[in-house]
């Protein structure tokens, strides 16, 4: 069993989880502090369907990935500016999305298999190759978030005086939507659509039970995505029980630690 | 005219075609306290809006500081209605408080000496130091009010915009708030415009009240704006105006001046 970390694949997966879990945890405290856990979703199944449909069509599907959550992110941030309308745009569209994605799949047949890993992750498969994309994609979604980092915390956290104080909230809306739309596309090779909660809220969820101080809940938010993700790929390793059963489990697991003691250390 | 820090001149906005004031003409000049009220609907919200430089006039001429409004004028501190934040919330009262002085600039900010100094001086004027650590969320609202007084104080402005700042806060708080804001502005010569639906708490301070009743507008001395007379004839309907035991009620508008238990019922809080 030890002889598997020998394995490039191995070293890929670790290499490649380790990077996706980084992004998730310096994005996830933006998603759970404008409460947009169900646009994660949304994205990453209309993601779902990028891919089937770049595979019909002949194309890598991590084009049709980054391609359809990228249309997505716009469609959601133009339909619904307002808070209220926006889980109704989301809706519609992640509809939409599956319901095309369905479609694909019927019509190409042997787009089972991929399908599945989409659905489900399949960080232990990634190549080199799939490493550098990943490494390529994280770059730009953390140089985007440290460049409007001030700005869109002042919009999610505060909206009404961010906008008093000149801050482009809309804008920024937009903008966060698109960076989502890159971290989703990178979070799926690990835990898939279905699970892609579990990496990009979970970790950030659990920080904000530790701390109120806003930079180390980034900082703890990093820790726990590449603790379990890390965790999550050397449990399916030594088990071959699926990494994104491990991730989510372990992801639950400390969770609930941090509901349960989070508030006698938080200050 | 040239000392005037706010400048109406027939200033009007409409939206889709509804007239929310009109003619409005208001010189404010430095230093001054001036209270606005008026029923809701009639614009209060969306006067302090266009001198944010978030919603252009749709006629006559607005000027800030001598120049028409501009977005995020670094010369005007805003302070919103109080609103709960979720207790979930990562952010400190001196997180809040920072984001008023840095929030609004690109990047990350690296450890700013020179910031985290001046919102350690706000907090202290404001007497929220003991409680600036704390998760925002846990507060009371009149302690998470008065860091939004901070948060404005911050950037030194010249010209302070508070909008129903009062709102939800329990007497002893609203008391403590109107006076923290009152003596900034007397200390610092900044102007105060206050957007509240119940004059009593701000009877002591204001130095002029604005009124906005829809077709018609009118602004005065709180002797002068707040009898049945002024009133009855901006309203266009008989309207009584009652003191007592130094507070004022309105009977026959809806409009401030409550008993303020009433005035929360009323407003389902």
């Amino acid at each position: 069993m030890t002889s598997l970390w020998g394995y490039a694949f191995v070293h890929q997966a670790l290499l490649a989880g380790t990077i996706t879990a980084v992004v998730a945890g310096v994005v996830g405290p933006f998603i759970t502090a404008r409460n947009m856990g169900f646009a994660v979703h949304g994205l990453a199944e209309v993601g779902f369907t990028g891919a089937a449909g770049a595979v019909l069509f002949g194309f890598a599907p991590e084009i049709g990935l980054v391609g359809a959550c990228f249309l997505a992110a716009l469609a959601i941030g133009l339909l619904g500016v307002r808070l209220r309308e926006r889980d109704i745009a989301i809706g519609t569209v992640l509809a939409f999305g599956m319901g095309l994605g369905v479609l694909f799949l019927v019509l190409y047949t042997r787009y089972a298999t991929e399908a599945f890993s989409i659905l489900f992750g399949a960080i232990l498969a990634v190549s080199a190759e799939d490493v550098v994309w990943s490494a390529a994609v994280g770059a730009v979604v953390l140089a985007a978030l440290v460049a409007v980092y001030r700005p869109l915390r002042f919009a999610s956290v505060d909206p009404d005086v961010a906008e008093a104080r000149g801050v482009p909230v809309r804008l920024l809306s937009v903008v966060f939507l698109l960076i989502l739309a890159l971290a989703v596309a990178e979070a799926v090779q690990v835990v898939g659509v279905l699970l892609i909660l579990t990496l990009l809220i979970t970790p950030a969820g659990t920080a904000r039970r530790l701390t109120a101080h806003p930079g180390r809940v980034v900082a703890y938010s990093i820790l726990i995505a590449v603790g379990v993700t890390v965790g999550g790929i050397v449990g399916a390793v030594y088990t071959s029980w699926p990494v994104s059963f491990f991730v989510a489990s372990l992801s639950l697991i400390a969770y609930l630690l941090g509901r349960t003691f989070g508030a006698r250390v938080r200050t | 005219m040239t000392d005037s820090v706010v400048q109406l001149e027939r200033a009007s906005l409409r939206f889709s075609g509804r007239s929310i004031w009109s003619d409005l003409s208001v010189s404010v000049p430095r230093g001054e306290f001036l209270v606005v009220i008026g029923p809701n609907g009639t614009g209060k919200t969306s006067l302090l809006r266009v001198l944010l430089g978030l919603q252009p006039p749709t006629g006559g001429s607005v000027l800030v500081h001598g120049h028409a409004p501009r977005r995020g004028d670094p010369a005007i501190g805003y302070v919103p209605q109080q609103r709960a934040f979720d207790p979930e919330l990562p952010l400190r009262g001196r997180d809040l408080v920072l984001m008023g002085l840095d929030g609004h600039r690109w990047g990350i900010s690296l450890n700013d000496r020179a910031n985290r100094v001046r919102v350690d001086r706000i907090l202290a004027l404001v007497g929220a130091q003991s409680y600036a650590d704390t998760p925002i969320g846990w507060l009371s609202g009149g302690e998470q009010q008065r860091l939004r007084i901070a948060q404005a104080l911050v950037g030194d402005p010249s010209l302070l915009l508070c909008d129903e700042p009062l709102l939800s806060l329990d007497l002893h708080s609203q008391q403590v708030i109107v006076q923290l804001i009152a003596r900034w502005g007397r200390e610092h010569g900044a102007t105060v415009i206050f957007v509240t639906h119940d004059v009593n708490p701000v009877m002591s301070v204001a130095d002029r009240i604005l009124l906005l009743a829809g077709a018609r507008w009118g602004i005065g001395t709180v002797d002068r704006m707040m009898t049945s007379a002024a009133l009855s004839r901006l309203y266009g309907t008989p309207v009584d105006v009652v003191q007592h035991a130094g507070r004022i009620a309105v009977l026959g508008a809806d409009l401030g001046g409550h008993d303020p238990v009433a005035a929360r019922t009323e407003d389902g809080r």
